[in-house]
């Protein structure tokens, strides 16, 4: 009786000082993001998307005028633009690929006893932490012709990595794949942990080998994680600007972000370039989503 | 599976160890590479074949933060016995350093650019993960309408690409006198990062019991006062692993600093491949300054490699 006499009192109680209510915490600690993020995403995108109808340029002062869907249809038909595409594309499948096959045969080695293997994993998550600009910077020392290591190390004389139109794309898809395949090595370790281990004690029984075992009990209890992986890479790899722009100005590897940089900001054609945005944009939402409806699949089975 | 070891399993493990071993040794070459050039005479860092072995010299990074022209003619002997030892490095190197009307030395860019980084970084790392903390509680212990739409909405600001954000961004920047500021860079990597901080940390937050900050209340706390002193302490780790990712995608970050900045808050990022230029580059000052660039980054990693899977997932292995 006395302590609930002296709780009710006691200015200094919970009824007395409740400060902000639930509610207003609540508003307090959500709203200011919500707006900022709507400010600085949504914001901008209605912005271009408006001029994405127009002839606005950015370097002049001179008015935008609405021309409809004239530069859809001019970038569409434009087979620069498709090559600019098809460049990607391949430039995706190649870096991706290399990354899943790299990446994942490491993480099968890891994922045996192997010495120190806390150490090596975390000696090898390095590249993909650094800055790719920067990455970009220090592979064009190691890609040199005249004194790079790599010429020297694989006894190629003066090979042209990156001024040979044909090799250009390749050369930055593997120092993509350097820098990345410890990301794929990462989930991928993760998902293979995760098997149980009766299962292989089953499979050893029954004496299946190392294929069938690898085939029916590892790739399809990894593949969602691993499905997972190729997703994050593969829309990265899309949007990849800093790496190949550093690396190489051949124009066999000018990715589709790199020829929107240019159209942009060396060009100004504003306008035109926020249609291409937008077509971008589109592809990124398109490849995404059939993504994850086959992520589903895998899930399910 | 490990009962019975067959001595063709004891050998096949023996070959992945040595396999491992090899592909780490091929991973870390290059950031050797770079490093042991960093700290190579300029003469040594373009010979074939290639130096191994050498001296390692500090010269590279004297003339990295120095503003340094071509020596057209020798230093006396006297001029050269009296200069300090870091000048004479940059002697020996055939240039001189640039001094002012007063004979000031001249720093270089170099300073100036890894400050605005820093700048940068830790401003808005502090943004994002106070806000994102804020909003992670908030939605992980009220209830909101539409809560999963809300997350969704918040992670779909990531999949952007940044080039197509950038167009609209620079002619708002510009409206606002933003471009080539610290402010502009600053609010730019907040957004960035905001989504990433408000996903890691709902995760972290959900895993502290509510039963601490209802036992809290209890005692007298206001719901301030519960989540300040109790919530936050217990979220320490989670902070500082989300600190750091958001640390290293800032100071990382190329893209929007080459197109939203020019000369006064240029990161490091831009400026350091701006060095090579045409001609003969200095490679190990190049090398120097990616170096230096490089250690912030390698110290976290270490700090971190225990959080890293779960940032580097977030979100696509919850569910």
């Amino acid at each position: 009786m006395a302590t609930l006499a002296m709780t009710t009192l006691d200015p200094q109680s919970r009824a007395a000082r409740r400060g902000w209510s639930d509610l207003t915490i609540r508003n307090a600690f959500i709203i200011p993001t919500i707006v900022f993020l709507i400010v600085f995403n949504i914001f901008p995108l209605l912005y271009s998307l408006g001029y994405s109808f127009t002839d606005f340029r950015a370097s002049t002062n001179a008015p935008a005028n609405f021309v409809g869907l004239a530069n859809y249809r001019a970038l569409l038909n434009d087979p620069f633009i498709w090559s600019n595409f098809a460049i990607t594309a391949k430039y995706v499948i190649v870096s991706v690929t290399g990354q899943v096959v790299v990446g994942f045969g490491v993480a099968m080695l890891l994922n045996r006893t192997i010495p120190f293997k806390g150490l090596i994993t975390t000696l090898l998550l390095l590249p993909m932490m650094l800055s790719m600009a920067v990455v970009g910077l220090f592979w064009k020392l190691l890609y040199d012709p005249s004194f790079g290591i790599i010429n020297y190390a694989l006894g190629l004389g003066r090979f042209e990595w990156l001024s040979d139109p044909d090799m250009a794309l390749y050369a930055v898809a593997i120092t993509d794949i350097w820098m990345w395949s410890p990301f794929v090595m990462l989930l991928s370790l993760a998902g293979l942990s995760a098997v149980p281990k009766h299962l292989y004690e089953a499979a050893a029984i029954d004496r299946a080998g190392t294929f069938y075992t690898f085939f029916r009990i590892t790739l399809p209890l990894v593949a969602p994680i691993l499905m997972i992986a190729i997703i994050f890479r593969t829309m990265e790899a899309f949007k990849t600007f800093d790496l190949a722009f550093i690396l190489t100005s051949q124009p066999n590897a000018e990715l589709i972000s790199i020829r929107l940089y240019k159209m942009a900001f060396q060009e100004w054609q504003t306008g035109m370039s926020s249609a291409l945005a937008y077509i971008m944009l589109i592809m990124v939402v398109g490849i995404t989503n059939i993504y994850v409806k086959y992520l589903n699949k895998v899930k399910e089975r | 599976m490990a009962a019975v070891k067959t001595s063709s399993e004891v050998a096949l493990n023996r070959m992945a160890v040595v396999a491992v071993l090899v592909i780490t040794i091929i991973f870390l070459a290059p950031i050797y590479w770079i490093t042991a050039t960093a700290f190579k005479p300029r003469n040594l860092a373009t010979t074939i074949p290639p130096t191994v072995v050498f001296e390692p010299e500090i010269s590279p990074f004297v003339k990295l933060f120095l503003r340094r022209s071509q020596l057209r003619e020798q230093p006396t002997a006297e001029e050269y016995a009296e200069a300090p030892w870091w000048e004479r490095l940059v002697f020996d190197g055939g240039e001189k350093i640039v001094r002012d009307g007063q004979g000031n030395v001249q720093l270089s860019g170099y300073p100036s650019r890894f400050m605005n980084s820093l700048i940068v970084a830790i401003s808005s790392t502090v943004l994002a993960v106070g806000m994102g903390t804020l909003t992670a509680y908030g939605f992980s212990r009220f209830k909101v309408a539409g809560e999963q739409d809300w997350l969704f909405f918040i992670l779909s600001t990531r999949m952007l690409p940044p080039v197509v954000v950038a167009i609209p961004m620079f002619l708002m920047y510009r409206w606002f006198g933003l471009n080539d500021t610290h402010l502009g860079l600053i609010i730019l990597y907040t957004a960035f990062n905001l989504s990433f901080s408000v996903w890691l940390m709902k995760g972290f937050i959900d895993e502290i019991p509510k039963e601490y900050e209802e036992a809290a209340l209890v005692d007298g706390y206001t719901r301030m006062e519960a989540f300040f002193k109790i919530v936050l302490p217990e979220a320490a780790t989670g902070i500082a692993a989300t600190a750091v990712f958001c640390f290293l995608i800032a100071w990382n970050e190329y893209a929007f600093a080459l197109i939203m900045t020019r000369r006064d808050a240029q990161t490091a990022p831009p400026f350091i491949p701006s060095q090579v230029g045409s001609g003969l580059p200095d490679w190990t000052v190049i090398a120097a300054g990616t170096f230096l660039f490089l250690i912030p980054v390698a110290i976290f990693t270490f700090l971190l490699r225990n959080h890293l899977l779960r940032g580097m997932s977030f979100g696509a292995i919850r569910k």
